[in-house]
């Protein structure tokens, strides 16, 4: 079972969901093959070596920079051939989910998003994915010889395996009809921990009264080099870009620990939460539905118990 | 231009969910049904460019008789007719092939669909359907506006925007703020009741994934609060016992 894995990157570095990617595959027990598109640095591509990739195929095609889907779907149907893959892996993102879904039609695969294990190929080739909104599960059996599988973080853990990884040149190939979408501009935060990579979110709700309070949230989330989050009617008026939206109609997160503050707790912020590992949830009412879903709890004033978290964790360091 | 939105019939975001038989199935006792909510920005949008581009829309559901109500508030909210592909949305792929056969019979110039169903959470349909028509799927769209035969389109992506320009025909996954979300008024339930339903059969499809089982997370342990003196105690509780700092 040769496995190819698409790695994406953010801010000139492999993403972290994708060296996840990597792990899953590598956990899988057969060779593992990465391919990369568009501009990379040597060294980044070899370190995935250390994560289970011994070979890593490189796309240095300057056309390939900007994640132009249909494009990269054409060139990894063709690196699936060229490497006799029968699956792929990538992680869950804007770009990975969308090529996802076209590469598994091109090649007649079957496809599973959102998953959340590896598979169990005792009976067939059973993966769990998420869904409901993180209020469920379902176990599928992906029954086509071909399987394009995209992981939802947190899937795999990237623990190091090996040493340096062997890259080669690929030449990717495509249609220009896949160039059909342009690439006008785009506007990403830089300097920030994105949303779905973090590890820690700190989110803030209508409870922080306004925009000009959010500083000593993100002074937290620095201390903890976490992302900052926020609830629907925040982004909804403006206190935050619409990318941080956190729930049901927005972000989805599964961080290692998700601290909520000024958050009332309702079931659509919940749905895109609920698959975080540890959640603190800080609000003034006792009441609040959040700390039903909570592992632990402080009833008090943002504006009081925020500076002072930051304090003691800066302390404990 | 004529226009396509596909819609999913699903159980209201503050349900419980509940499975039967054996967590093969999805238990609908006591389970209020909705248009998802990103089909549903995906419609308002489409209602907004039928009013100013004179426009045809079309809405398009995979599934049993039982949808019918959801459509027909679609067709409250402002679609003129509708498509009810008779079957059981088992899958992504299934789904997606029975909309590319509507697709090509109608002949439409834009197909608009949510940025993904909140039952499944694939986000995959769109991607699907504009690999089996070969044209361009683009989502999640938080902005779309026709000039002529082109369109041009403002996407999420991690920690930001893209601003994209594509020609007709393409797919598109909405979400917000593309949209306000519309609520039917009377004259418009009144006139769904006459409004063109038809329900067609579906195409046999072979998929290539079998559900094996249902699961539900396992219940939340109870919360540890700890007193707002004591913040530091929050932070020995984070390294020592949840291990997550
Ligand atoms: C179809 C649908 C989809 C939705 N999707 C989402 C979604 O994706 N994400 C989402 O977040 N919401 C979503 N919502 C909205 C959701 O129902 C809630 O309205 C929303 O989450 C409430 O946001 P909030 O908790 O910030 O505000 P509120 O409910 O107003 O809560 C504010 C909280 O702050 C607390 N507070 C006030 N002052 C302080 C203080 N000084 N210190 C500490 N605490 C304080 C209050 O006690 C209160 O609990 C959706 C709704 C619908 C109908
Ligand atoms: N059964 C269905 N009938 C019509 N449209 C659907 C159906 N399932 C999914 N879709 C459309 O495809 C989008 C993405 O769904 P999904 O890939 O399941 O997340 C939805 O938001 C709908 O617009």
């Amino acid at each position: 079972m040769a496995v190819l894995v698409f790695v994406e990157r953010a801010e000139g570095k492999v993403k972290k969901t994708s060296i996840e990617a990597v792990a899953y595959a590598r956990a899988m027990g057969g060779p593992v093959t990465a391919i990369a598109l568009g501009a990379f640095e040597k060294s980044e591509l070899e370190d995935l070596g250390k994560f289970g990739a011994a070979k890593i195929l490189h796309v240095a095609d300057d056309r390939l920079n900007e994640g132009v889907i249909q494009a990269y779907t054409s060139v990894l149907a063709q690196a699936m051939k060229d490497e006799q893959a029968d699956i792929l892996v990538l992680a869950n993102s804007s770009l990975g989910t969308p090529v996802a879904a076209r590469l598994a039609a091109r090649i007649n695969a079957s496809l599973a998003s959102n998953v959340i294990s590896l598979p169990d190929t005792a009976s067939g080739f059973v993966v769990r994915r998420s869904i409901y909104t993180g209020k469920a599960f379902v176990d599928v059996n992906l029954t086509h010889p071909k399987k394009v599988i995209a992981i939802r973080k947190n899937a795999a853990e990237a623990k190091e395996v090996g040493g340096k990884g062997q890259i080669t040149a690929y030449k990717g190939e495509y249609k220009e009809s896949d160039f059909a979408v342009k690439i006008l501009s785009s506007e990403v935060a830089t300097g920030d921990v994105l949303l779905p990579e973090a590890n820690i979110v700190v989110s803030g709700g209508r409870g922080m009264k306004g925009p000009e309070n959010w500083p000593i949230l993100e002074t937290l989330a620095k201390t903890l080099n976490a992302a900052t989050g926020c609830s629907k009617p925040v982004s909804d008026m403006g206190w935050r870009p619409h990318y941080e939206h956190v729930g049901q109609t927005g972000v989805k997160v599964a961080p290692q620990l998700y601290i909520a503050v000024g958050i009332s707790g309702a079931i659509q912020h919940l749905a895109g939460v609920n698959s975080s590992k540890c959640i603190v949830v800080i609000n003034k009412d006792p009441e609040a539905p959040f700390f039903k879903a909570a592992d632990y709890g402080i009833v008090g004033d943002a504006f009081e118990i925020i500076p002072k978290l930051t304090q003691a964790i800066k302390e404990a360091k | 231009m004529k226009i396509l939105v596909c819609i999913t019939h699903v159980p209201d975001t503050t349900s419980k969910i509940n499975f039967k038989d054996n967590n093969t199935r999805f238990d609908t006792t006591g389970v209020q049904f909705i248009i998802g909510p990103y089909d549903d920005y995906a419609l308002a949008r489409a209602v907004e460019l039928k009013e100013s581009t004179g426009s045809t829309l079309t809405v398009l559901n995979v599934g049993l008789a039982d949808t019918e109500p959801t459509i027909r508030k679609a067709l409250a909210i402002g679609a003129d007719d509708a498509i009810r592909v008779n079957a059981e949305p088992v899958d992504s792929f299934f789904v997606a092939s029975q909309i590319a056969e509507q697709a090509k019979a109608g002949g439409y110039d834009l197909i608009l669909m949510g940025r993904e169903s909140i039952d499944y959470n694939s986000g995959v349909v769109h991607g699907i359907v504009g690999e089996m028509l070969g044209i361009p799927s683009v989502s999640p769209v938080m902005k779309l506006d026709i000039e002529g035969s082109r369109a041009k389109v403002t996407c999420e992506i991690e920690g930001g925007k893209e601003f994209l320009e594509v020609n007709l025909p393409f797919v598109a996954g909405c979400q917000e703020p593309i949209a306000e979300w519309r609520i039917p008024n009377m004259r418009g339930i009144m006139s769904a009741r006459s409004k063109p339903l038809k329900v067609v059969e579906a195409k046999p499809v072979e998929s290539g994934i079998k559900l094996q089982k249902f699961e539900l997370p396992p219940p939340k342990g109870a919360v540890k609060m700890i007193p707002a003196e004591d913040v530091g105690q929050l932070v020995t509780l984070l390294k020592s016992e949840a291990k997550v700092l």
